[in-house]
C-alpha cells in the first residue's frame, strides 16, 4: 500500500538498511539529548507502521455487521412467492364474494405455481440445497425464515388442493353437475390458501426487517406493508395481463399502485440519515427509486388512463426491480460501518 | 491479583465446567495484549479453521480484517494519537519523562456468545444451540446454510463459507471449544496466551476480576477504560466481553447493539395488518365492482 508511507510519517518505507540507518540516527539522538523529537518513536522513517486510513470511521472503516450472503433467487422469491401468496387472497376474495371460480382458478394457478417456484428459487440459495428439509425439522416463532418455510409449505399445499377442486368444480358446474362435498372442501382450502397467502406475502419483510442490517430495521413497519402491497398488486396484474382483467382486479390494482406511491413517498421523506442512505445513494438507491416510480405513479397514471396491459407490466417490473433494490440496499448498508454507528447513537439518545 | 497468575490462573486448570453447568465466558483485557496472534493460530489449528486468505490491509500489523466464517478470532490494531503508549506496561518513548502522543492497542475479538444471540434467534433449522456453559454454538451436521444467522447478528461475527471450501455453504463462527471444554479443558485461543489477556472461567468470576482490572486501570489514570459487555441492551450480556480503553467505535464494536428480535413485535403487526388490510381491499373490490 503505497498510502502508508504517504499518509503519515512512518509509514512502511523504514524497512532494510535505510531503516537500519535511521535507527541508528534515532538511538545516536536519545543517547546525546536524552529524548528524541517528534512524535513518540513514531518519528519520521521510524518502525512503526502507520495504517494506509487511519482517519476511516470505526475500525479502518471496517464494516460493523455482515453483509446478506442471499443471491438474486432471494429477491425474486420475495417477487414470486409476494404475487402467489396474494393470488391466494385474491382467489379466495373472488370465490367468497361472486360465488364464480372464472377469477379464483386462474388466481390458484397463480397461487400454486407460484409456490412451487418460490420453492425450487429458495432450495436454490441454500448453502447446502441437499438439506432443505431441514427448514422442516422444527418450528421456530421467532425464527421468521422458519414462520416463513411452514407458510410456503401450507401454502403451496392448501393452493394446490384447491386448483384442483377449483377446476373439477367448474368443469361440473359447466356440465350442470357438482357435489356437495366438493364444494365444502374447496372452501376449507380456499380459505387456507387465503389466509396463509396473507402471511406469505408480508413476512418477508419481517424476514428482513427484524435484522441487523441498518437501512432494513430502520423500516421494519415499512417493508411487511410494502412487500404485501407490491404482492397484492403483482397478483392484479398477472392476471390482467393473462386476460382476466375485470373491473374488481383493476380496482385491486389501482389500490396498490396508490399505496405504493406512499410507500416511496414514506421512503423519500421519513429518513434516518446515515443509517438508511442506502436507500437514497449508489446502485442500490437507483434501484429503489426506479422500481418505487414503476410501481407507483407510472402505474397508477396508467391505469387510470385505462392501458390495463402497460400498468400491470411496469407494476411487475417495478415491483420485481425494487426487491433487488431491497437486497442491494441491506449489502451496502451492511459494509457500511456509519450505518451502524448512526442508528445506534440515535437509539441510545432516545 | 486481578492479571498474570501465572500457575495459578483458571486458564491453565481442568475444569468440570460443562458438566456442573456452570455458565463460563471470556475476559479479553486489550491492555495486556501484545498482539502476538497467538490467539488466532491456536483457534485456526485446534478447530481445523480453513485458509481465510493472505492480503496485506494496511491496516497496521492487521491482515485478517475482520471475524468471518473462517476467522474465529481476530486481533485488532489501533493506531491512536493518544498518549498513554500501548501497553500498561509504560510509554513508548524513549525518554520516560517524555510526551507520548502515540498509542497502540491490540484486542483479540471473538464471538460474544449473547445471551439473547440474535442468530441462534434466527436459525429456522434448530442447528444454533445453546451449551450448558451458555455458549452458542453451531451444530454443522444440522445446517444448511440458508444465511438467516448471518443478518441477524449485531456483532458481525457469523457467516456463511464459500461452496468450495471445506464446509462449504454453511454458516461458521467461534464454537467456545465446546470439545475442548467438554473434556475439562481451556478454549485454544486462552490457552495459548501468553499474557493472559484472554482469560477463560466462570462469568461471575471473570466480571469480578474484570470490574477490578477498570478500577486499577483508572487509579492508574486510564480515564477512558471501561467494560464492553452488552448487559444494558438488549442483548441482555456477553459470554465474552472485553475491557476497552474509549470509545466501542473505535474498535469496530456496535456502541449499542440490539438483538434484532426486538423488531419481531413491530414488524409482525405490520405484516399481519398488511394482510388483514390486502384481504379487505380484495373483499371490498369483489363485493362493490
Amino acid at each position: 500500500m503505497s498510502a502508508a508511507s504517504e499518509g503519515r510519517p512512518g509509514g512502511a518505507g523504514g524497512t532494510g538498511r535505510a531503516g537500519e540507518d535511521r535507527l541508528d540516527a534515532l538511538r545516536e539522538e536519545a543517547r546525546r539529548t536524552g529524548s528524541v523529537a517528534g512524535r513518540g518513536v513514531d518519528v519520521e522513517g521510524g518502525p512503526i507502521p502507520a495504517a494506509a486510513d487511519g482517519d476511516a470511521v470505526g475500525y479502518y472503516g471496517q464494516p460493523v455487521v455482515k453483509a446478506p450472503v442471499w443471491t438474486w433467487e432471494v429477491p425474486v422469491y420475495f417477487f414470486v412467492g409476494g404475487m402467489a401468496g396474494m393470488s391466494g387472497v385474491i382467489a379466495a376474495a373472488s370465490r367468497f364474494m361472486t360465488g364464480g371460480l372464472d377469477v379464483a382458478v386462474p388466481a390458484l394457478w397463480i397461487a400454486a405455481l407460484g409456490a412451487a417456484t418460490s420453492g425450487l428459487l429458495l432450495i436454490s440459495d441454500l448453502g447446502r440445497s441437499s438439506r432443505f428439509l431441514n427448514m422442516l425439522r422444527v418450528f421456530k416463532r421467532r425464527s421468521p425464515m422458519s414462520v416463513g418455510a411452514w407458510t410456503l409449505t401450507g401454502f403451496g399445499g392448501a393452493s394446490t388442493v384447491a386448483l384442483v377442486l377449483g377446476s373439477v368444480q367448474a368443469h361440473l358446474a359447466a356440465s350442470g353437475g357438482g357435489l356437495p362435498a366438493l364444494s365444502v372442501l374447496l372452501t376449507i382450502f380456499l380459505l387456507a390458501a387465503g389466509l396463509l397467502g396473507g402471511v406469505l406475502g408480508t413476512y418477508t419483510g419481517v424476514l428482513i426487517g427484524a435484522t441487523a442490517i441498518p437501512a432494513w430495521f430502520e423500516h421494519r413497519l415499512l417493508l411487511p406493508a410494502h412487500f404485501g402491497i407490491a404482492g397484492l398488486g403483482s397478483a392484479a396484474a398477472l392476471l390482467q395481463i393473462l386476460g382476466f382483467g375485470g373491473p374488481p382486479l383493476v380496482a385491486i390494482a389501482l389500490a396498490a399502485a396508490g399505496a405504493e406511491c406512499l410507500v416511496g413517498l414514506t421512503v423519500e421523506l421519513h429518513r434516518h440519515g446515515a443509517a438508511d442512505r442506502a436507500l437514497r445513494a449508489g446502485g442500490s438507491g437507483a434501484l429503489l427509486r426506479l422500481g418505487g416510480l414503476l410501481a407507483g405513479p407510472a402505474a397508477l397514471v396508467l391505469w387510470i388512463v385505462h392501458v390495463p396491459i402497460a400498468a400491470s407490466a411496469a407494476f411487475l417490473a417495478g415491483a420485481l426491480v425494487s426487491r433487488f433494490g431491497w437486497l442491494a440496499a441491506g449489502r451496502a448498508s451492511a459494509r457500511d460501518p456509519e450505518a451502524t454507528f448512526a442508528a445506534q447513537r440515535a437509539r441510545t439518545r432516545g | 491479583m486481578s492479571i498474570g497468575q501465572g500457575t495459578e490462573s483458571a486458564n491453565q486448570a481442568r475444569h468440570e465446567y460443562v458438566d456442573e453447568g456452570r455458565t463460563v465466558g471470556f475476559f479479553t483485557d486489550p491492555t495486556v495484549c501484545i498482539g502476538c496472534k497467538a490467539c488466532e493460530v491456536a483457534c485456526k489449528e485446534w478447530n481445523m479453521v480453513p485458509d481465510d486468505g493472505h492480503a496485506w490491509s494496511g491496516h497496521s500489523y492487521d491482515n485478517s480484517g475482520e471475524l468471518g466464517a473462517s476467522t474465529w478470532r481476530h486481533v485488532k490494531f489501533l493506531e491512536q494519537d493518544l498518549p498513554g503508549g500501548s501497553q500498561v506496561a509504560g510509554p513508548m518513548t524513549i525518554d520516560p519523562e517524555g510526551e507520548d502522543p502515540f498509542r497502540w492497542l491490540f484486542v483479540s475479538d471473538v464471538c460474544k456468545h449473547c445471551e439473547e444471540a440474535g442468530c441462534l434467534e434466527a436459525c429456522p433449522t434448530g442447528s444454533i444451540v445453546r451449551t450448558e456453559t451458555g455458549g452458542v454454538f453451531v451444530q454443522d451436521d444440522v445446517c444448511n446454510g440458508c444465511g438467516a444467522c448471518v443478518v441477524g447478528c449485531p456483532f458481525g461475527v457469523i457467516d456463511r463459507r464459500a461452496k468450495l471450501v471445506p464446509g462449504g455453504g454453511g454458516a461458521f463462527k467461534c464454537t467456545f471449544c465446546y470439545d475442548r471444554q467438554a473434556v475439562g479443558l481451556t478454549p485454544a485461543c486462552a490457552k495459548a496466551c501468553p499474557t493472559e489477556s484472554i482469560q477463560f472461567g466462570p462469568l461471575d468470576e471473570l466480571h469480578e476480576r474484570a470490574a477490578i482490572r477498570v478500577r486499577e486501570l483508572r487509579e492508574d489514570g486510564y480515564d477512558d477504560a471501561r467494560l464492553y459487555d452488552a448487559r444494558d441492551t438488549s442483548v441482555r450480556g456477553a459470554h465474552a466481553f472485553f475491557l476497552l480503553l474509549g470509545d466501542p467505535e473505535a474498535y469496530g464494536l456496535p456502541p449499542g447493539p440490539e438483538a434484532p428480535t426486538i423488531h419481531l413485535g413491530p414488524a409482525w403487526a405490520s405484516a399481519l395488518t398488511t394482510a388483514a388490510m390486502a384481504v379487505l381491499v380484495a373483499v371490498v373490490c369483489f363485493v362493490l365492482w
